[in-house]
């Protein structure tokens, strides 16, 4: 038997001066292979066309859709209903601005990120249009791409209890940037250089590792690996300056 | 209202959008991009495969060069491309795909020794040479002699955007995300920029500017099961069509994918096939070698879309309760190659289908996928019919690609162009200034405005926009889908000229206050419905096969009437059909036309075949 699901939604449109922030509820009735794609879609087609929402690529690749879904952060057009109760809550992100219902302004954020953290390979070298391309270990550019994977869904910053008490904190999607920036042979900054970006409690000393950004994470980085090894090498990197030489360390990422 | 000025206004943000802003902020010039969503939600992400560029590092790439890669897109576009455009295209885009490594994208390397491939569905061992260590390597995919798809695992677009991202904030390149162009501002000879509605708080802006770019990537969501983003519904070829002078380029060349999964329609990438997956029928069989007993799996998409169609219409799909469909058997690659090399198809399947690829087959049917029509530019990527506007990426219709792009061949062609069209608005700007004219500021600005008010109010009526939509997704399926006739056209043309109407006559039944969806989807429905009526007339009009349009009552390739490319314009923004003219599809022939070597089809000769023009009088 199809069930009857019940939604319940945050609803607030900053635009409208009538309208105050408050959840309003909506019934439809389960169809097969059901996401909360295909439901939002139909709310608006059919019920209520002024409610607001993300959806892109909705197929789990753009990252455009992150709400909190019954506490939850998570993809809307990667979540099936039938993995859900009957029951359904679906909230805006928090952290990131409102712009109306369900939808918020995630760029803003992610644009300021990339500024902060120079999100691009530093290099000397300029380019030649004749040459043959750098050779790369096959093995260096999977494991950059692993890190490359992270699709800006906000999810993680969402999930994070540092994020919520501090405005400035860098995040987990921050600081997995960095240690794909790290690991780049094209990359020519610095230990010092990354140490002055991320050595700071805006930065990775900030991060309580309790993890729940890893949890969340819908493209699964391995960001308790990240983070961990990011800490001992910024650890480190703060004192190698002082340590005799045979005490030094370099962490590989 | 808010007026922001800039060099160059880029509309869109995907791979070409920025790779034009970047060439533009390299030189010196301001450039603001525009973009529906954060740049890197651009639909270019979405994309896994890979992109061309004859490179030949890999082993099965030996021997590749860029005048192999010409003949494999000429041959792919069934004749229909400007061979000029093919041809830069071609030599450019090895530079291209190593200026994207310079940057920082984490192309896939060569790997030495012996390595296993499969070719339909057999592994074989190729020797990758030591020599290539580490230079970028290539995979398969159809239509092409030789491997030459760079990739990245299977996340290559959004691996090059988000490089091509963090190039664009390098340079400073401004991107004003959650922003939607409506209408150009022009006075008929010139463009001077774009009303544009914010979709954060609904406000509308303008935004004047010497040089304009569309590049607003396709339109595939005219059609209902498309693989395209929900965000690719067309609106920068609607503010083109919308001018009355600026054609829209082969609108009836429209790409379908053989590999849709069913039902949510999302596209699992071509490397599949490449890579050796199979496609198999209601009875487990293997069908494709009977149609295509030379290139099977990995014949053009048109062709292996038209194959399946047939196969399914002899009754041996298999049956569901979305309609029939074939099954993807990609199980004997492995679970170690699926899960590094196909990872996101992996996701995928396990996430909308609740399918294991590794252990289960895959359900897929050929669905919407590319948009080889677009804005008309000439080689420099400048737009017919209005100075200062410009287009590239897959909005455009430069025209590499004729009647059937070949996988791989798009992404590469949005850098490619980008930084092609990218050096020509350069020069542009260096050499052109522009009177910005407050009358035609103005007008632009009224229009919409007005045209807001009536949908809030609903003075014009009170269609449902959303119905409107679907009766114009019907309508564009039955004329305009994998195979095409003219009883079916017609009815479809005449169809749609009624829905016209009904799209003219929409109301809103929110309040339309702030980034409201319904006011952005009644904004753009004429527009849509347009977009649907020049494919349906630009293809009945076409009494030929040629790649991708297929007409059932007219099956022979038909060179002596019909090697040119449609150019639709919309004269009168009240017209009810588009105005069709016509132009050769190229002025130089590199390859007289001749057969593609697979797809089999008759071809009714020119009069007079042009002789080959040689390579030393190229663009
Ligand atoms: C699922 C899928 C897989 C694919 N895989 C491959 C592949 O493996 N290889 C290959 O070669 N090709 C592939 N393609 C095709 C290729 O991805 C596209 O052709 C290419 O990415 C288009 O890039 P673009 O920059 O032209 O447009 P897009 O990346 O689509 O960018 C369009 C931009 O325009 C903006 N925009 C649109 N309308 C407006 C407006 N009105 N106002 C303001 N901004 C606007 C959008 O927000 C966006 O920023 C694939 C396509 C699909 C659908
Ligand atoms: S581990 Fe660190 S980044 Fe992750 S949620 Fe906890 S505090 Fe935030
Ligand atoms: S790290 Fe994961 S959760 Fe965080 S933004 Fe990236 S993809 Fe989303
Ligand atoms: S819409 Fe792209 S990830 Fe959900």
């Amino acid at each position: 038997m199809a069930r009857m699901l019940k939604f319940n939604i945050f609803r607030y449109n900053p635009q409208d001066p009538a309208s105050v922030p408050h959840m309003q509820s909506f019934s439809i009735d389960e169809t097969e292979s059901m996401t909360l794609f295909i439901v939002l879609n139909r709310l608006r087609e059919e019920q209520d066309p002024s409610l607001q929402f993300d959806f892109c690529c909705r197929a789990g690749i753009c990252g455009a859709c992150a709400m909190v879904i019954n506490g939850r952060p998570g993809l809307a057009c990667h979540t099936k209903t039938k993995d859900l109760p009957e029951e359904i809550t679906l909230m805006p992100l928090p952290i990131f601005k409102l712009v109306g219902d369900l939808s918020v302004d995630t760029g803003t954020w992610f644009r300021a990120m990339y500024k902060k953290i120079e999100s691009w390979c530093h290099t000397k070298k300029v380019f030649d249009p004749n040459a043959i391309e750098e050779r790369m270990d096959n093995d260096v550019a999977e494991a950059i791409y692993e890190l490359d994977r992270c699709v800006e869904c906000g999810c993680c910053v969402a999930a994070c209890g540092t994020a919520l008490m501090r405005e400035d904190f860098l995040g987990a999607t921050t600081l997995n940037r960095v240690a794909r920036f790290i690991l780049d042979p094209r990359d020519e900054r610095t230990e010092k250089e990354y140490f002055d970006l991320i050595g700071t409690d805006e930065g990775i000393f900030g991060c309580m590792g309790l993890l729940a950004c890893q949890d969340v994470c819908p493209k699964y980085l391995p960001l308790q690996d990240v983070l961990g090894k990011l800490r001992k090498k910024m650890a480190f990197a703060a004192v190698n300056n002082i340590l005799p030489s045979f005490l030094k360390q370099d962490i590989k990422l | 209202m808010q007026i922001i000025q800039t060099d160059l206004l880029c509309i869109g943000a995907g791979l070409a959008g920025e790779r034009v802003a970047i060439e533009a902020a390299e030189n010196g010039f301001s450039v603001i991009c525009l973009s529906l969503v954060p740049a890197r939600r651009s639909h270019s992400s979405a994309a896994q495969g890979g992109m061309q560029a004859a490179l030949g590092n890999s082993a099965m790439g030996e021997g590749d060069s860029p005048d192999v890669h010409f003949s494999d897109t000429v041959k792919g576009s069934d004749w229909g491309a400007d061979q000029e455009c093919s041809r830069i295209f071609a030599d450019t885009a090895p530079i291209a795909m190593r200026q994207m490594a310079f940057w920082g994208v984490p192309w896939n390397r060569v790997v030495p020794g012996e390595a296993t491939y499969y070719k339909g569905g057999k592994p074989f061992t190729a020797f990758e040479k030591p020599e290539n260590e580490g230079l970028i390597h290539s995979r398969s995919f159809g239509g092409t002699a030789k491997w030459r798809t760079c990739y990245t695992s299977d996340g290559t677009g959004h691996a090059v955007l988000y490089t091509l991202d963090n190039r664009a904030a390098q340079m400073g390149v401004e991107v004003h995300d959650k922003t939607e162009a409506i209408a150009l501002i022009h006075d008929g000879d010139t463009c001077m920029g774009a009303i544009v509605r914010c979709l954060k708080t609904g406000e509308l802006r303008a935004y004047l500017s010497r040089a304009t770019l569309i590049a607003t990537g396709g339109y595939g969501r005219i059609y209902r099961e498309s693989t395209n983003a929900v965000i690719c519904d067309g609106g920068g070829m609607i503010i083109g069509l919308d001018t009355g002078v600026v054609p829209f380029g082969n609108p009836e060349a429209v790409q379908f994918h053989p590999t849709g999964i069913v039902p949510t329609d999302i596209l699992v990438t071509e490397g599949c096939r490449g890579d050796g997956g199979t496609l198999l029928d209601v009875n487990q069989y293997r069908f494709m070698p009977d149609y295509e007993p030379e290139k099977a799996e990995l014949a053009s998409r048109d062709v292996v879309s038209r194959r399946m169609t047939e196969h399914i219409r002899k009754g041996l799909g298999v049956k569901g309760s979305y309609g029939d469909h074939l099954w993807l058997d990609i199980r004997h690659l492995g679970e170690k190659h699926i899960s590094t090399k196909l990872r996101e198809v992996q996701e995928i399947c396990e996430s909308f289908l609740g399918v294991d690829p590794v252990h289960q087959l895959i359900p897929v049917r050929p669905t919407q996928h590319y948009s080889m029509g677009g804005v008309r530019t000439n080689k420099d990527g400048a737009a017919y019919g209005l100075k200062g506007l410009f287009s590239a990426g897959e909005a455009a219709c430069w025209d590499m690609h004729g009647f059937n792009r070949l996988g791989g061949n798009s992404l590469a062609e949005t850098i490619v162009a980008g930084m092609w069209v990218g050096g020509k608005v350069v020069e542009f700007l260096a050499g052109t200034d522009t009177i910005f004219k407050t009358e035609a500021i103005r007008a632009a600005q009224q229009k919409q405005e007005e045209r807001i008010k009536a949908l809030i109010s609903g003075s014009n009526g009170r269609e449902n926009v959303y119905a409107v939509r679907n009766a114009m997704f019907d309508t564009i399926m039955k004329g305009a889908g994998i195979f095409r006739n003219g009883t079916d056209l017609a009815e479809s043309v005449t169809k749609l000229t009624e829905i016209l109407h009904r799209a003219r006559k929409v109301g809103l039944r929110s309040n339309g206050l702030g980034a409201n969806g319904e006011l952005s989807l009644a904004l753009k429905i004429e527009g849509m419905v347009k977009l649907a009526q020049c494919v349906c007339y630009g293809a009945l009009q076409r009494t030929e096969s040629r790649g991708a349009h297929t007409r059932e009552d007219f099956p022979e390739r038909n060179d002596r009437d019909w090697l040119n490319r449609t150019l639709a314009t919309w004269a009168n923004s009240t017209d009810d059909l588009p105005t069709l003219s016509y132009e050769p599809a190229t002025k130089v022939f590199e390859i007289p036309p001749g057969e593609r070597g697979y797809g089999g089809g008759k071809i009714i000769p020119m009069d007079n075949p042009p002789t080959a023009t040689p390579k030393g009088a190229k663009a």
